[in-house]
């Protein structure tokens, strides 16, 4: 018997998974070692009562609002939506959100459970740089003692998120296991909690691992299409008939936080486009599971899409962008493909840098590689699409942190 | 019928010691060598553990990683870990094997068709390190139909109430993780709260057999030696790993730390 998957209406995503953890029966669940089953637990428990706390809830509000700076702009591209002609283009500038990235909205919610359970250690995995950053300033904000695991290959690529880090006080522990790179950081973050448990809170950096991290991620995003629906009764008196909301995909923590409050919408209205990383264009390499058709199978405590190979190890990845560089994605992102109300493709890293230039040439913006994924996939179909579609990219992250890479790619700066 | 498990813990029981269990990883460094050292090792080991490796093992520490990597790479396959574990049993019928892993590579090649192979190779019993109570509920069931032990693992963080479930639904052996930790930590917790906490575990069922496991090298096995059997693998993948580097017979040299290990609890 084929189970049919369906979403259900009124209930936010992160909410629609079964007894034992799994979306549409079979995405997510909890693959931990028995030793982590206690923890996994007590954070279950105490999420659960600190949602639905109206004291909690005013701090977080709070915090986002005068910590983080919610909320963000969302901006017309008028420049290059004229350039492209077509459909118009517009931004949701995440990445003005203090440290320049979405990862700042679960770092604090982490950081604030982490003290509301009396722990004193925090710890976290980072691809990019970024939730090791945003980790590392909630961590120096609250009080905490901070360590970013961090694969030796991203830290030499990433120098800037890396220097913030350390000046925010945390200790960066580089994991030269495997390929040195995001895959291998959550790896060794999971093994430094089932080894210290007892007084450590673990962050995990996106919409990924054990169904609880995937849910705490999922509500802290979600922040982001909470601003955008109120942005966009506000521009256009009222939600618009034709949007594509156009996000890149890693883990997919910015995807789920900018579609979350979208997602009962009939896609004909609203469509929900994710971004993975094709890699570079002559490479066999990506990380793209959910476009490239990878298989279901288990990697850091959740299953998912996962670029595997027939025996179940886990594959190497490549990509120009450290925060997609990743074999696996989010098992909500996994439902949403395969109950069809997402569609994902990719990127290629020579598409994403073309869309890197393009967007700074025409406009006072500065995305990162990660969003320059996602400016790819606008920039293909915009001249496609009629001047009343309102494509919207989120622009989860800055730049500034992928200078070196910029510059050894494009020359500039 | 008891359980060749059940038959080595008795024997041990009979000479008055716990029970030995050996680990290794499957292939590691070849897949000849790794059934040599099995077949050495087994003169003194009472069970051994066979892990099939993966790349991203979220609960072992470097020494086992290093092993698993350096398998990896040198090509094992799921198929040949079970042609290890069979070629073992030819000349070893009577030493139980028991396969360790994770859970995608069972996943991957079919739970149903993975236990076939198990019965086929002769392997005693299984543990899978991120399949967890419940959620390995009916694949313990499935492996106890197919005449495979599922060993079930408890931790210093198990509660209790959740520790008699575990015991209920447990077969003829039980894993105590000794510390938090991931394999091959320093013994970090006194040797007389894993044998209190050892004891709970042993008092809801008397006819469980259950092992320690984590932190033990030759310098701590002695003082556990009142459990009923106690696991000793990272300190193997060590050696290895060090006779490797030192050209030396890597065989001789693992048989020889095993031996000890053995006579420190005779």
């Amino acid at each position: 018997m084929k189970l049919k998957m369906k979403l259900k209406k009124g209930i936010p995503l992160i909410d629609q998974h079964d007894q034992q953890g799994f979306w549409g029966g079979k995405f997510g669940g909890s693959f931990i070692p028995e030793t982590l089953k206690k923890p996994v637990e007590d954070l279950t428990k105490e999420f659960k009562k600190l949602r639905n706390n109206k004291a909690f809830l005013k701090k977080r509000d709070y915090y986002f609002k005068n910590y983080i700076g919610s909320p963000t702009s969302f901006v017309k591209l008028e420049n290059l939506s004229n350039h492209l002609g077509g459909a118009q283009i517009w931004a949701k500038v995440v990445s003005e959100a203090n440290g320049g990235a979405h990862k700042i909205y679960n770092a604090t919610v982490h950081a604030l459970i982490c003290k509301a359970m009396g722990k004193k250690y925090i710890v976290g995995d980072t691809g990019a740089g970024y939730a090791g950053k945003m980790l590392s300033m909630a961590a120096k904000k609250f009080g905490l003692k901070c360590k970013i695991f961090m694969g030796a290959k991203d830290i030499k690529r990433q120098k800037p998120n890396c220097d913030a880090m350390r000046k925010n006080g945390a200790e960066i522990v580089p994991v030269y296991s495997g390929s040195q790179t995001l895959v291998d950081a959550v790896s060794e973050c999971m093994r430094y909690w089932v080894s210290n448990c007892d007084n450590t809170h673990m962050c995990v950096g996106s919409t990924v691992g054990p169904n609880i991290f995937v849910k705490i991620c999922g509500w802290s995003t979600a922040q982001i299409s909470r601003e955008l629906r109120t942005q966009l009764k506000k521009e256009f008196k009222k939600i618009p008939n034709k949007i594509k909301l156009i996000n890149c995909v890693g883990g997919g923590s910015s995807a789920y936080g900018f579609w979350s409050e979208f997602i009962d919408f009939d896609k004909k209205q609203i469509e929900l486009i994710g971004v993975e990383a094709g890699g570079p264009k002559k490479s066999k390499l990506h990380a793209a599971p959910l476009s490239r058709n990878a298989k279901v199978g288990i990697l850091h405590g959740a299953a998912s899409y996962v670029c595997q190979n027939n025996e179940g190890q886990i594959n190497d990845t490549e990509s120009i962008s450290a925060g997609l560089d990743y074999p696996g994605v989010s098992p909500i992102h996994c439902f949403l493909k395969d109950t069809k109300r997402a569609r994902y493709t990719y990127a290629t890293d020579e598409d994403a840098l073309n869309a890197h230039v393009m967007v700074t040439k025409f406009e006072k913006l500065n995305p990162s590689l990660e969003p320059s994924h996602a400016f790819a996939e606008a920039i293909k179909i915009a001249p496609k699409l009629s001047k009343d579609t309102i494509i919207i990219v989120n622009s989860c992250g800055d730049a500034k942190k992928d200078r070196d890479i910029l510059r050894e790619r494009l020359g500039k700066h | 019928m008891s359980s060749l498990l059940n038959k080595a813990f008795l024997n041990a029981k009979k000479e008055n010691r716990p029970a030995l269990l050996t680990y290794t990883v499957a292939g590691d460094n070849t897949k000849k060598k790794s059934l040599e050292i099995l077949n050495s090792i087994s003169d003194y080991a009472d069970i051994c553990e066979l892990g099939f490796p993966h790349n991203t093992p979220i609960a072992d520490g470097g020494q086992i990683q290093t092993s698993a990597y350096r398998a990896i790479k040198n090509g094992i396959k799921i198929n040949d870990v079970f042609s290890i574990a069979k070629n073992f049993k030819k000349s070893k019928k009577n030493t139980p094997i028991i396969l360790m892993g994770y859970y995608n590579m069972i996943f991957q090649y079919n739970e149903n068709k993975f236990l076939d192979r198990c019965k086929k190779s002769k392997v005693d019993g299984l543990i899978v390190v991120d399949l967890p109570y419940p959620e390995n509920k009916s694949f313990a069931s499935k492996c106890k139909k197919k005449g495979v032990n599922f060993i079930q693992l408890v931790s210093p963080t198990t509660s209790q109430i959740r520790l008699k479930k575990i015991i209920k639904d447990s077969h003829d052996m039980v894993y105590y993780i000794s510390m938090l930790s991931t394999t091959g930590g320093k013994l970090k917790v006194s040797p007389k709260k894993i044998l209190e906490r050892y004891k709970k575990i042993k008092n809801q069922n008397k006819s469980k057999n259950v092992v320690i496991g984590f932190g033990i090298t030759e310098k701590t096995i002695k003082s556990l030696k009142k459990a009923d059997g106690l696991v000793v693998g990272s300190a193997i993948c060590k050696e290895i790993s060090k006779s490797i580097e030192r050209r030396q017979n890597t065989v001789t040299n693992v048989t020889n730390i095993v031996k000890r290990l053995r006579n420190k609890i005779q």
